[in-house]
């Protein structure tokens, strides 16, 4: 499917955001998961379905004041 | 009066759910590299550390992240909403900071520095969009330590929404320009803290942003600070490690000071050494 990753435009195989985060080489490091602007909690992320056009933000922490 | 010479003990600082051993809040931005950044925070000896919630993970040449190099046994991680122009993006970042905390399992995970940004070029606080942010987040259930100007009525407003603290800056976000007004620091300690004017003597009062040299944050603390939250000063300082020092320093000088009763300011000179005895001519005696 077809989503919006930190901005970018994804072609995925993965359904859920677990999967999503391995496929996307994203699953090593801690990170925090938003879709379409609403946080989906690290417990839930394995359950999570992603639908076409979803929209992901995956962040984590940098260094800052 | 207190005659042993042992180095006087700080009081721990409770903020919220989280209680710190120093009164020295530091950043983590800016460092050269992460290896300085590591030794800059001991030698600060802070016990919480902000950090930002961004998009890339920012890796050095070995890929190692900041999260390599920070005990979290040792800090308690303060996320902070910094580049958030709008009550509901800070809302998110907040929100996104916990859940990241929650899984590294750091008592982090019920604090924000709340920080909502009027424009780039200045960094000064939007005070509508941190007073709605500041509500959200405090339903939400997180302690918001709340990055505000040194406007005393808003510092008040922030207090009221339920901030756990309320955090004025001296002067603009790296600026190092110190404490631009040290009588609104002192309006706004007396808003928050003095029972006379309403306020609660153990709501936590922290002087954030604008430091740039250690003499700022004994200014600070001498104003009755509970804290300093600084970066800039540190980060980048030519010797980040040696200037960490003498913020510790000076951050333990402003504290004692501050509670050692500092002698009221006169006009005029009063001798140090006794008048009683001088073989001298005295002009006008």
């Amino acid at each position: 499917m077809q989503l919006t990753v930190n901005g970018e435009k994804r072609e995925l195989q993965a359904e859920t955001i677990g999967t999503a985060l391995v496929e996307l080489g994203m699953d090593a490091a801690p990170c925090a998961v938003e879709v379409n602007r609403t946080l989906i909690p690290a417990r839930t992320r394995d359950e999570h379905k992603l639908t076409n056009g979803d929209v992901l933000e995956i962040v984590t922490l940098v260094g800052g004041g | 009066m207190n005659l042993t010479l042992d180095e006087p003990a700080i009081t721990e600082l409770t903020l919220g759910p989280c209680t710190l051993s120093s009164r020295l809040i530091a950043g983590t931005g800016k460092y050269p590299d992460h290896d300085t950044m590591q030794a800059a925070l001991a030698a600060a000896d802070c016990s919480a550390v902000t950090v930002a919630v961004r998009r890339e993970r920012l890796v050095d040449e070995q890929g190692r992240s900041l999260l390599d190099f920070l005990d979290l046994d040792r800090y308690t991680i303060l996320p902070n909403t910094a580049g958030c122009f709008s009550a509901e993006d800070a809302v998110r970042v907040s929100r996104l900071g916990r859940d990241l905390l929650e899984q590294l399992d750091n008592p982090g995970q019920h604090w924000v520095k709340l920080e909502v940004l009027g424009d780039r070029t200045t960094l000064l606080p939007d005070p509508v969009g941190t007073l709605e942010a500041c509500r959200e987040l405090v339903k939400d259930g997180f302690c918001v330590l709340c990055y505000t100007s040194d406007d005393p009525i808003m510092a008040a407003r922030i207090r009221d929404a339920g901030a756990a603290c309320v955090m004025p800056a001296g002067s603009p976000i790296g600026s190092g320009r110190g404490i631009a007004n040290p009588a609104a620091i002192q309006i706004i300690h007396q808003m928050l803290k003095d029972p006379e004017h309403g306020g609660d003597p153990d709501y936590p009062l922290i002087v954030d942003a604008g430091v740039g040299t250690p003499s700022d944050v004994t200014l600070a603390m001498e104003l009755g600070a509970d804290g300093v939250l600084l970066n800039t000063g540190i980060a980048h300082a030519q010797d980040p490690v040696k200037m960490a020092h003498a913020m510790r320093l000076a951050c333990l000088a402003g504290y004692h000071g501050a509670r050692s009763g500092r002698i009221p300011r006169k006009l005029h000179a009063s001798a140090s050494s006794p008048w009683e005895g001088v073989i001298s001519v005295i002009p006008g005696e």
